[in-house]
């Protein structure tokens, strides 16, 4: 069978590929795509790399936000001054894979893989990221929830690819924390991501690897604000069971090789309890 | 890390040798046998089952031989000679030619111009399963309907010693479990067959064993010995998973089909699914203790999955069996073992081989026991220390070295770890982020282990070496094969000992000398090193009576030095060979076993080796995560050769045991494996490795044994695995009886 590969050097120029024939598949880091190609679960017949796409290389900062292009890697999203303006993302790349993987995966594959386990799903979900989706007809903005739609489904139409990705520079504390059986290289059992939002004193938590598509506990993110002292940065403990509870509930996870939905359940709340406290000191208000 | 100094200052035995392949394999100049390659070679490819239990109806290939490029689909009726083979005994189809036993199951071959084609090919194939219902569990397999015509129990092993009666004041009993551990050696299986015009064929593989590879494919394919010739191709690691036969047969069948040399290479996902896994166990203990600590008897049942075929499960029962009490002095023991057949994966040789299970369940006895009479678990294992003189439960008397209660003591007075780094990655999560100093329960675990060294039972276990020297230069050759363990650089020092030069060639492993016998059961040093050993030894005693008889003056070899009679003449040996020419092949045993009569009593075994640990953990209780923050050592080495290779075996054995207690499982769902890949078949990362302190090596020279060195390879896997789980109980109180422990087995109790 012959493949073939076609090399973008603009954004344009993908469009038009696209154009040609939408079946087309993109290769940006090729980290989940060519394990999937080497093991003949995907057989395409014509591949667009957009790996040296300047546009979707770079990241800029935007007044209160960044726009990082799609082919950013986690390595450049883990460290750097990426790293200072959305820490919880990049508590998240460090986690993803060995350094070989961080180097070549990018954030764009990682949210048209759209696997529940993927690492930057929950933060970029906290966060409320808006996707800037491109093709031939012009772009478009959409949220993360709308962009996925399924276990590995998106909502992506012909010839259209994920452009960049916009999330706020905030400033305030943020937490990612993942469970796997292992110290590093592993798949997400359950991962939250607890983004701060000082300015309408309010959390955002994302859930991991619970649920089919991307999912904040948002009762819990509206119960625990009554709990929340700004301005001492504490948090009353009376009501920290609940907020557990409730980001449990969030969840709807399954018995899989890699754990069991019970454990998933009450560690994605035991997640959200330690973000919670690592930011928030416990205390009376 | 530990540091290794030389502690003397001479070359040969005893030092630091550096292997020869160390910077080759570090540069990536190193040829392994996935690097082979020949003029005008296709490449095969095998069609495999994927279910487990099933009747082939019939098989349609004409649309993937109409493929452009490809030269050859083989299946069950293409297999020349009997279409069986197996490690111990033929049991297991060449090609599936009717029933499919396991997930897996090879069932046609393709060889083709291009690995691409030859998968094009493979996908076109048209095979008919009528499936059945797959067999998986391992006790209902005893008297279950059997599902291969040899029956579904390989072997019921009973070991009855000393009093049945007896009983103890204190009686404790325990279920113990062992998940399906894996290999995962470095370098996949690969190959290449080479045919020639007269109808043989030469064989370039990586394996453990060349001679019972040989034996194996000769029945498969109706062929003279002198037909299949096999060399060794560069080994990356093999830990028991390649002593079976896995693509040997079909590279071969391609090869002589096609008048091509044909080359394979399994990807990750076919490796799992080619190689023989370690045997999953069931165990139930009851030990009766006395009040002061003395265990009076032991009564157990093992059961072990075999898998779908044979392979090393007997061999393997009689070590989960025989050292089934651990290395403690067992007056009665009345042990009942079973090893049967299932539809599960073939499992067979790993590392530690029947040990490492009955060890995991024993010492977690002995820390109960320990507890319930409230003495000290390292007291308690030395109150019940096997010393040089005793019986173990086959009746056997330990005549060699057997400084158990050193090794205990030495590993008790080692100091403790202080506490781990004040950071999230050096705690329980690691990369994740998951636990703060608050969450951490810090525990300790101790165990002890007893391994058998070299083959059992009255095998006839030999290794042949031939020490050539032609006008002074010397050569080495044995068909030991090298997979990483540094039997190379061991013949380099053993001929610089006795030779005095360390400049010589080493001939590849092939099947042109006599059997060496597998590279397994930690018996290579003694085995071919033995060999070698007295094949230099024979050449410097011809040398000493050419000297003779061309001067008349009789020499004496002092350590590569000949001194005259008189003393006032010494000529160093490579001196004294220069112009020389010797030919001298021996083949070494070792004393010889015997069966096990029908009560397990015999002395069935060569030689013991011992090793404690003590492993520190760092718990998230609350998550189920663990952390392990050291794993110390001290271990019955004999005598130590090259310390450099001696702690890297130490390490590596460490780090395959602890993965065992926390990590790797090959994870089935109705005898199918669901994790064969590295992303979910979880290896331990350089995170998951703690330090790892040696203690203490315990020289104590064995007897019989060359240089009076003892294998190290395995005993490292073996308690270091009950190590880290006594250490997990430690911290948090929960009586787990299963390996590996995963988060929820902590988190969800």
């Amino acid at each position: 069978m012959i493949m073939e590969v076609l090399i973008a050097s603009s954004t344009e120029e993908i469009c038009e590929l696209l154009e040609q024939d939408s079946s087309r598949q993109l290769l940006a880091g090729g980290t989940d795509f060519m394990v999937e190609v080497n093991y003949r679960h995907r057989s395409p017949s014509s591949v667009i790399t957009i790996d040296q796409v300047p546009e979707l290389q770079n990241w800029h900062h935007d007044g209160d936000s960044v726009v990082v292009g799609s082919c950013v890697t986690y390595r450049e999203i883990e460290r750097g001054p990426l790293a200072t303006l959305v820490p919880a993302l990049a508590q998240a790349a460090r986690t993803v894979g060995s350094p070989q993987i961080r180097n070549a995966g990018t954030i764009g594959g990682n949210i048209g893989t759209a696997s529940p386990a993927g690492d930057m799903i929950p933060v970029l979900s906290a966060l409320g990221a808006v996707i800037s989706l491109r093709s031939s007809e012009g772009k478009r903005e959409v949220s993360l929830e709308d962009l996925i739609v399924g276990v590995k489904q998106t909502s992506l139409r012909r010839g259209e690819f994920i452009e960049s990705v916009r999330v706020p520079v905030l400033d305030s504390p943020q937490e990612f924390l993942k469970v796997g059986s292992r110290s590093a290289m592993v798949i997400s059992v359950t991962s939250l991501a607890f983004i701060t939002y000082p300015k309408t004193r309010s959390v955002g938590i994302g859930l991991g690897a619970v649920n089919p598509i991307p999912t904040r506990a948002k009762e819990a993110e509206v119960f625990i604000a009554d709990f929340l002292d700004w301005e001492t940065m504490q948090v009353d403990p009376s009501g920290i069971d609940h907020f557990k509870d409730l980001v449990s509930a969030a969840s709807s996870p399954i018995d899989d090789h890699r754990s069991v939905a019970a454990y998933r359940r009450k560690s994605i709340g035991i997640l959200a309890q330690r973000a919670l406290t690592r930011v928030f000191t416990e205390g009376v208000l | 890390m530990t540091t290794i100094e030389s502690y003397k200052t001479k070359s040969g035995v005893g030092v630091s040798a550096q292997r020869p392949d160390a910077v080759p394999k570090a540069t990536g100049k190193f040829s392994f046998s996935s690097d082979l390659s020949s003029h005008n070679m296709l490449w095969g490819q095998t069609l495999r089952s994927p279910l487990p239990s099933a009747r082939i109806k019939s098989i349609d290939f004409s649309e993937a031989l109409a493929i452009s490029g490809v030269h050859a689909i083989l299946t069950a009726n293409d297999v020349p000679g009997k279409n069986l083979f197996g490690l111990e005994h033929p049991d297991q189809p060449v090609l599936a030619d009717d029933l499919i036993r396991y997930a897996g199951e090879p069932i046609a071959l393709v060889a083709a111009e291009h690995p691409e084609i030859a998968a094009n090919a493979i996908n076109a194939i048209h095979v008919t399963f009528e499936e059945l219902t797959p067999l998986t569990d391992a006790e209902s397999a005893i008297t279950a309907d059997p599902i291969h015509p040899e029956g579904n129990v390989i072997r019921h092993l009973k070991i009855d010693h000393g009093d049945p009666s007896v009983t103890g004041d204190l009686v404790i009993e325990g279920t113990y479990e062992v998940g399906m551990q894996d290999q995962a050696f470095m370098g996949t299986e690969s190959g290449m067959a080479v045919p020639s015009p007269d109808g043989s064929v030469d064989l370039y593989i990586s394996t453990q064993w060349l001679h019972s590879d040989q034996n194996q494919i000769i029945e498969a394919l109706d062929l003279p010995e002198d037909m299949v010739r096999l060399t060794l191709a560069g080994v990356g690691g093999a830990f028991g998973g390649r002593e079976d036969v896995s693509m040997h047969v079909h590279l071969c069948m391609l090869a002589l089909h096609t008048g091509r040399p044909v080359k394979m290479i399994y990807d990750r996902n076919e490796s799992f699914l080619g190689h023989v896994h370690r045997h999953p166990a069931k165990i139930w203990y009851r030990h009766h203790a006395t009040e002061d600590g003395q265990i009076v008897k032991v009564e157990g049942k093992i059961i072990l999955d075999g898998g779908a075929y044979a392979s090393t499960t007997s061999a393997a029962l009689a070590n989960a069996c025989c050292f089934s009490t651990g290395p403690y002095r067992v007056p009665n023991a009345q042990i009942e073992g079973w090893g049967v057949r299932t539809n599960n994966p073939p499992c067979g040789a790993m590392r530690g081989f029947g040990n490492v299970q009955t060890c995991f369940a024993i010492e977690a006895q002995m820390d109960k026991v320990a507890k319930a009479l409230g003495i000290d678990p390292v007291e308690l294992r030395l109150i019940n220390a096997l010393e040089q003189g005793d019986t173990i439960i086959t009746g056997q008397k330990i005549t060699g070295a057997a400084p158990v209660k050193e090794v205990i003591s030495s590993l008790a007075d080692h100091p403790m770890p202080g506490p781990a780094e004040n950071n999230l990655l050096a705690r329980p999560g690691g990369t994740g982020r998951t636990t703060d100093q608050k969450h951490i329960k810090r525990g300790v675990g101790f165990a002890v282990s007893i391994k058998n060294l070299m083959f059992a039972e009255g095998f006839d276990d030999s290794s042949e070496a031939l020490c050539q020297v032609e006008d002074g230069n010397v050569a080495i050759h044995t068909a030991c094969v090298e997979v990483g363990q540094g039997f190379i650089t061991l013949i380099h020092q053993i001929a610089e000992e006795v030779l005095g030069t360390s400049d010589i060639t080493i001939i590849p492993a092939d099947t042109s000398i006599g059997s060496a016998g597998s590279t397994s059961a930690s018996r290579q040093t003694w085995m071919s090193g033995g060999a070698v050993l007295k094949a230099c030894e024979a050449v410097v005693v011809k040398l000493i009576e050419q000297i003779f008889e061309d001067e008349g003056v009789k020499y004496e070899n002092f350590n590569g030095t000949l001194v005259s009679e008189d003393g006032t003449k010494t000529i160093p040996v490579s001196e004294a060979l220069k112009g020389r020419s010797f030919h001298e092949k021996i083949v070494h045993r070792h004393a010889p076993t015997f069966p096990l009569n029908n009560k397990g009593q015999g002395d069935a075994h060569v030689s013991f080796a011992f090793a404690a640990h003590r492993a520190v953990v760092d718990v998230d209780q609350e998550l189920g995560l663990v952390r392990i923050i050291e794993i110390a050592t001290s271990q019955d080495v004999g005598r130590i050769l090259n310390p450099l290779q001696a702690v890297g075996q130490i390490e590596g054995g460490i780090t395959q045991g602890l993965g065992l207690a926390v990590l790797e499982e090959l994870v089935m769902k109705n005898g199918v494996i669901q994790n064969a890949n590295f992303t979910d078949y979880l290896l331990p990362t350089a995170l998951d490795t703690p330090p790892i302190e040696i203690a203490a090596l315990i020289e104590e020279p064995e007897p019989g044994a060359p240089f009076g060195a003892k294998g190290i390879g395995e005993p490292p896997t073996i308690s270091s695995t009950p190590a880290v789980v006594a250490a997990i109980r430690d911290a948090t109180g929960i009586d787990l009886r299963r390996v590996p422990v995963r988060p929820e087995d902590i988190a969800l109790e």
